[in-house]
């Protein structure tokens, strides 16, 4: 009796197709948009990630089009980011149709754009997406994480769980963290990482990168300690329904929206 | 005659609102408005927010909306969204800042996620966020075709203590139990998204444009 866990399909899109990448590369087309959204919806998807991974400027245009679309069919909430540079950026999503608006690269850069945009629209609408990577405990037996940005190809020497805190204290009102070290393998969620962030901070995490089976949704929850998983292969390709994750969820003492 | 007029004060994005319900009411004219006339003249008045309640209160006033949210909430159909609820309230722990005062009761925040604990022993995050049980605790046209314990999307860190029973509508646990909607003659309120709540919130939703409040006194 209570809030459930979520499980949020992520939908990579560029040039207005829907694409899945490996380690960040090698991308393959997974389909339209608006079509996969409203599969998704049925299946009971609770909430929609849309990642514009588009590399030039030139076509940003095309995700507020696509979220237009999608946002007047279904109605559950939706999270767009990538490219977002100003409030501007987070102002042109949430008109589209977004609900949330997720940032990351422009964190880093500007961490004074999270704290802005969560000012101006409630951090309820602001996520701060991270993506980390594991590298040498430098001297220690801990585990220690490092943010990277441009879509995974930068360094930037950030503590990711200290990041996390920062991005709440700013305003952050939900984090997105994805292992760089899994997203693509299918090995299951670094879940060291997953629940170092989600117990430093008071805002949902959610875990993402390397779902592979249903069991790593789970250890995402259970041991991760996240508040939602998101997963885009092993949806994408008819491997699994949303609805069977949610039973196999269920099966294991989480309590889903079904 | 606007069918629908959806109070914007400048807080917060009204597509979602606006495009659910012209999914529910495909022949209505439903207009996203900061015009106080236009929300005077509307048959039914959708009362949404988001962000911070003094903000809120401080837009609201900034355009001349107080009287008429006011009248409309006296008078016909009104359905108040999350801070829409509670800037019904009389205060707000929020800035402690005044609020309507349409309903006797207060706006608290929730404990720190440290002090709150689900059954295995995991701390609860604030902002509530996801899809909450609401259990019905009255009947009403509006939860028609509802089943209580419906689940419905919640995104929110303050929530309403009411003074007294009697507003109950509806409530949910997070971990103790707080009150998500309130229904008062023509006023019906609630702390989730209908919007954003895939086939329960759009039930909802059809529900409140087809309600006929019983009126004795509120002729306007």
């Amino acid at each position: 009796m209570g809030l459930a866990k979520r499980i949020i399909p992520c939908l990579d899109v560029t040039n207005g197709r829907v694409v899945k990448g490996i380690n960040f590369v090698a991308l393959r087309d997974a389909g339209d948009p608006v079509e996969i959204s409203r599969r998704y919806d049925e299946q009971g998807a609770d909430e929609l990630t849309f990642l514009d991974i588009t590399a030039s400027s030139d076509n940003r245009d095309l995700i507020l089009r696509i979220i237009e679309e999608v946002a007047a069919q279904v109605f559950i909430p939706l999270t767009v980011g990538g490219g977002v540079r100003q409030v501007e950026d987070v102002r042109r999503l949430l008109n589209a149709g977004a609900d949330k608006v997720s940032i990351n690269t422009s964190a880093v850069q500007n961490p004074q754009l999270v704290a802005d945009a969560a000012g101006h629209y409630g951090s309820q609408c602001i996520v701060v997406a991270i993506d980390a990577k594991q590298v040498s405990g430098a001297g220690t037996d801990t585990n220690r994480w490092e943010v990277f940005t441009h879509g995974g190809r930068k360094a930037t020497g950030l503590d990711a769980v200290e990041w996390a805190k920062k991005m709440q204290s700013l305003g952050a009102g939900e984090i997105l963290l994805t292992s760089m070290d899994r997203d693509g393998t299918r090995n299951g969620f670094d879940l060291a990482l997953t629940r170092a962030v989600s117990d430093a901070v008071d805002v949902p995490v959610i875990a993402s990168g390397g779902v592979g089976n249903l069991q790593h949704l789970v250890d995402g929850v259970l041991q991760g300690h996240a508040e939602a998983v998101l997963a885009a292969s092993i949806f994408h390709y008819g491997e699994y329904s949303i609805r069977q994750a949610k039973e196999y969820m269920a099966q294991h003492g989480i309590e889903v929206r079904l | 005659m606007t069918d629908i007029a959806i109070i914007d004060y400048g807080m917060g994005n009204l597509r979602s609102v606006s495009k659910a319900l012209e999914h529910v009411a495909p022949n209505a004219s439903v207009v996203v408005t900061s015009d106080p006339v236009v929300v005077r003249q509307a048959a039914r008045v959708v009362f949404p927010g988001q962000g911070a309640m003094p903000n809120c209160m401080h837009e609201m006033d900034a355009r001349g909306l107080r009287d008429a949210v006011l009248d409309a909430a006296a008078s016909k159909p009104f359905l108040g969204i999350c801070l829409g609820l509670q800037m019904l309230f009389e205060t707000s722990e929020e800035g402690n800042v005044q609020g309507l005062g349409i309903l006797p009761g207060k706006v608290r925040h929730f404990p720190p996620a440290v002090a709150m604990q689900d059954a295995n022993g995991q701390k609860l995050k604030v902002p509530h966020m996801g899809w909450n049980q609401v259990h019905q605790a009255i009947e009403h046209p509006l939860w028609q075709g509802i089943t209580t314990d419906a689940r419905f999307y919640f995104v929110h860190s303050y929530y309403v203590e009411t003074a007294n029973p009697e507003p109950v509508a509806a409530y949910s646990f997070y971990p103790f139990q707080f009150t998500c909607a309130v229904a008062k003659d023509n006023i019906f309120a609630v702390q989730f998204h209908p919007e954003k709540s895939h086939a329960a919130g759009l039930t909802l939703l059809g529900n409140f444009v087809r309600w006929e409040p019983n009126f004795t006194n509120k002729a306007s």
